[in-house]
């Protein structure tokens, strides 16, 4: 009898054991995952906060660039850069025939002409003169500098040619490459050209949605809450009306994408592409998630307090504006930041919308065309450049840089304002 | 005098009868106690008297309760102007998670009664200094009120509900949540606080019932079993349950 009670007891324990062990495997196998994804996007992605530049020297004839003697600032702004911009690269190598001069000029972006005119507007004194400038080197060298490219491979297979190859290896060996923190990633709105694209149009585009989607969803949603938490009788059909705020909650966000593209767009006739569409269509996802936060921190306000107003002689509304609303508003607020990151990862009702278009420039109100930040990541994902690999990470990083600070805020309010109840 | 009369109350929660044909004077500038066994519609029959049974959606009372005469459950009634005269204090202290100036002056605010700032300071201060919390609280005016002990936050829900000077002042087990020192310090103020106020109190304890009122009702299941000066009550009942009750034999 004794023996069999001890064998139990033994059992039990080991039970527990074993029970402990699944939950702290569990725990392990969920942060392994996370550690490797994290590595995974810092690993690939921190090098595109860094840009190569060549250093190549110019010579800024005043003849082949076409100016007068003494040139006003606008003579130097329609100035012709090009002979002297392909001169400077031609220079490279004093040797290289025609097909080899037109290799020279591709080791830099596309826009080196231009980075050659800014170094002249900057400083117009140096006409005649030669100066060593800056120059964007094309993205393949880019990841070739960075050690992202596979140089052993046939020169068939590559971008890059054994000529440019070589090239470069002497421009490093004599220190006339350079890398520096990549500024233009965040100046920047998205270009063909993989050294050149940048967050800044995607990111500004993030940033009116949210704020469109903040501005419809939370009045409306916190509305919402108090009516149906304070005001509302408790039937039939406010009960139906909670159902269906809590399946709006679950509708897959597809489906509010469609729903932008067939009323704000077609009916509407709505600009295409702007965060205003993209906000709204957003705010109509976030909605049933603020108004349950809202609810659910109106529910917590102690009942106690309602009847303390209210025996006060105070109106149920300002038993709700004075006191319940107020210190519901925590709870709320948190619900509806977390509503707002949910929002800003959201990409498929985006690419509905027609957000997925290729922009070029930087929104200025939320009624420009604009990508976003998650739609970026899919744009560049897309893209079959190997300079753009790290991109999407980098945006990755950019993006996730931008919930955690969102939830970290949400953390913060809620801890610093939230009332202790006696 | 008589300040409130209840006359055949019957109340519903759904289709449950909770209390079934009250009818009670109150004395004005008195005590009366209320008592009787946990569910016996004491704490209803209290939340008749300002109406906060309307704030529960599925409670229907009928009857009339007349204040001054006036049927408080008549359609012209406003509620918000009841209240103003009829005060309330809770079970549990439950001051406003705000200042102990905001909370003395919130209802003095609502109501439009002071007109200036000095005035609604010499509002709490009275207020306060009638709740006999005053002293204790002068310098930290601006502190919120659940900082206080749970005996302070009690006369501070008391300060609250006087500082609109109301007429009658509902207390409903006001002491079941303090210890006996506090305890002692509220007995003492509905002392003092009956000399302008008429006070009705739900309470558990017998004793206190004995100690702070002048007229008692007994309760049980739904029903006023018997009502009369509180010394009758409890020297000399005439009903076999309250003589049960108050002697301990069942409750």
């Amino acid at each position: 009898m004794n023996k069999n009670k001890e064998q139990l007891l033994n059992k039990r324990y080991k039970a527990e054991k074993r029970f402990r062990l699944y939950g702290q495997s569990a725990i392990f196998m969920a942060l392994l995952f996370l550690t490797v994804f994290i590595f995974k996007i810092f690993s690939t992605g921190y090098s595109a906060f860094q840009k190569t530049w060549l250093i190549v020297p110019v010579t800024f004839d005043a003849e082949l660039m076409m100016l007068e003697q003494n040139p006003s600032k606008e003579d130097i702004q329609d100035a012709d850069y090009y002979d002297i911009a392909l001169k400077s690269m031609a220079d490279l190598d004093p040797n290289a025939n025609e097909d080899q001069e037109n290799e020279l000029k591709r080791m830099v972006s596309y826009f080196f002409e231009k980075e050659i005119k800014n170094e002249l507007l900057n400083d117009p004194s140096l006409i005649g003169k030669t100066k060593e400038v800056y120059l964007t080197a094309s993205d393949d060298l880019d990841q070739v500098f960075k050690g992202n490219y596979p140089r052993d491979l046939p020169e068939d297979q590559r971008r890059v040619s054994d000529y440019q190859l070589k090239i470069f290896d002497q421009l490093v060996a004599n220190g006339k490459v350079e890398s520096k923190f990549n500024i233009s990633f965040f100046t920047n709105a998205d270009s063909r050209e993989a050294e050149l694209a940048g967050i800044a149009s995607s990111f500004m585009g993030s940033i009116f949605s949210i704020l469109v989607c903040l501005m419809i969803a939370f009045p409306v949603a916190v509305l919402a809450a108090i009516y149906l938490e304070e005001f509302a009788p408790k039937n039939r059909f406010t009960d139906f009306i909670e159902v269906n705020i809590n399946n709006l909650a679950a509708v897959p966000s597809i489906v509010f994408g469609l729903l932008g593209l067939g009323v704000l767009l077609a009916i509407f006739q709505l600009p295409r592409s702007t965060p205003l569409v993209g906000g709204i269509t957003l705010s109509l996802m976030t909605l049933p998630t603020i108004i349950i936060a809202a609810r659910a921190s109106l529910k917590a306000v102690p009942p106690s307090i309602r009847e303390a107003a209210l025996a006060m002689g105070a109106s149920r509304m300002q038993t709700t504006m004075h006191h319940t609303v107020p210190l519901s508003m925590p709870g709320t607020l948190s619900g509806t930041i977390i509503g707002l990151a949910q929002a800003l990862g959201e990409t498929a009702p985006l690419i509905l919308i027609g957000m997925v278009a290729f922009v070029n420039t930087i929104p200025g109100s939320p009624m420009d065309p604009a990508a976003s930040l998650p739609v970026q990541i899919y744009i560049w994902a897309e893209s079959a450049e190997r300079g753009f690999v790290e991109k999407v990470s980098a945006c990755i990083m950019v993006l996730l840089g931008f919930l955690i600070t969102m939830n970290l805020f949400a953390q913060i309010i809620r801890h610093k304002f939230e009332k202790k109840w006696s | 005098m008589i300040k409130i009369k209840a006359k055949d109350v019957d109340v519903f929660y759904g289709k449950k009868q909770a209390l079934f044909n009250i009818s009670l004077d109150i004395e004005e500038n008195q005590v009366t106690a209320l008592i009787g066994p946990s569910g016996c519609g004491k704490s209803t029959f209290l939340r008749c008297l300002n109406r906060m049974n309307d704030v529960i959606d599925i409670c229907s009372v009928k009857g009339k309760i007349l204040i001054n005469d006036f049927n408080i459950n008549d359609k012209s009634c406003d509620v918000v102007r009841l209240r103003e005269k009829i005060g309330m204090v809770f079970q549990k202290p439950n001051p406003f998670p705000k200042t102990l100036y905001e909370n003395v002056s919130y209802g003095p605010t609502i109501h439009g009664m002071a007109q200036s700032k000095q005035e609604m300071d010499e509002i709490v201060e009275t207020s306060l200094k009638k709740a006999a919390l005053w002293k204790e609280v002068k310098d930290r005016l601006h502190e919120p009120g659940t900082g206080l002990s749970g005996g302070q936050q009690q006369r501070l829900c008391i300060a609250r509900a006087i500082s609109v000077r109301p007429e009658v002042i509902l207390m409903d087990e006001p002491c079941s949540a303090l210890d006996p020192i506090a305890t002692a310090q509220i007995e003492e103020l509905i002392d003092e606080l009956k000399k302008e106020h008429t006070i009705i109190i739900v309470t558990h304890s017998m004793a206190q019932a004995a100690r702070v009122s002048q007229h008692t009702g007994f309760f049980h299941l739904g029903q006023l079993i018997e009502h009369g000066s509180t010394d009758k009550i409890f020297k000399n009942p005439d009903n076999t349950k309250t003589q049960d009750y108050i002697t301990g034999r069942f409750g």
